[in-house]
């Protein structure tokens, strides 16, 4: 049983990402959106956590375009994905849990 | 593909390379991000070859179906782009009744049945209840939620 756990939420207006990676197994996959790519800027008391996790963790590239976040600013790990990788995600795990 | 792709998760969607969507939208439109969010996904699904059993709008959500709204010619028509999109596509868009009813977003037939002197439902969306949640999370193979 493998999750894709998705977080909308910047890291530092919520505990959403913090509750997620402390939950999550290491076959699953955590897919930051929205707000959420906030938590995968390198540098950061967040970027401690995505780096140690056991899970794979995903950042989608329109939505850190939109912030205007250089993705040579992500913390070493996080995988950058589009739309398309965002489909594949939740078609190849089993379930998805939207931290909303 | 991914380096962490599951093997069970591959064994349950089959062979077969199409996934089985359904989708659920609890935010209404231009407030975050999260109707936005949702369209991107759905058009990513379907060029992608998969389908949507169902798109579900609930709570706050359901202000996506109003055909009453009247963005700035230069910025997205969001209710009108999943109108479009559930046309091109043959998508089922359904409304909660309780959450639209709520929130003033009615069709023609329960517009009469209120007195209203308008119905503000777009074409190419329905109300209907919660039944229809449950059945679409039975059918897909997948669902997933963006909100707030």
């Amino acid at each position: 049983m493998s999750i894709l756990h998705t977080v909308n939420k910047s890291p530092f207006q919520k505990n959403d990402l913090e509750s997620c990676l402390a939950h999550v197994n290491s076959n699953d996959a955590v897919l930051l959106i929205e707000d959420g790519v906030y938590g995968a800027i390198s540098g950061t008391r967040f970027s401690v956590l995505t780096s140690s996790s056991d899970a794979d963790i995903y950042c989608l590239k329109a939505d850190l375009d939109a912030r205007g976040i250089d993705p040579d600013k992500l913390t070493d790990g996080v995988k950058l994905i589009d739309y398309d990788g965002f489909v594949d995600l939740v078609a190849q795990n089993d379930a998805v849990n939207s931290w909303l | 593909m991914f380096a962490h792709q599951k093997s069970q998760a591959n064994r349950d969607v089959g062979e077969k390379n199409t996934v089985k969507f359904a989708i659920i939208v609890n935010e209404g439109p231009y407030t975050h991000q999260a109707s936005d969010t949702a369209y991107q996904f759905a058009r990513a699904t379907l060029a992608k070859g998969h389908e949507i059993v169902r798109v579900f709008f609930y709570h706050d959500g359901v202000n996506n179906g109003t055909k009453l709204a009247v963005p700035p010619q230069d910025d997205r028509h969001i209710p009108n782009n999943w109108a479009q999109l559930g046309k091109d596509n043959n998508l089922d868009l359904v409304l909660c009744i309780a959450a639209a009813q709520r929130r003033g977003i009615l069709d023609e037939k329960e517009a009469k049945r209120q007195g209203k002197e308008t119905d503000n439902v777009i074409d190419g969306f329905r109300i209907s209840g919660l039944g229809q949640l449950i059945e679409a999370g039975i059918q897909a193979d997948r669902t997933i939620t963006f909100g707030d």
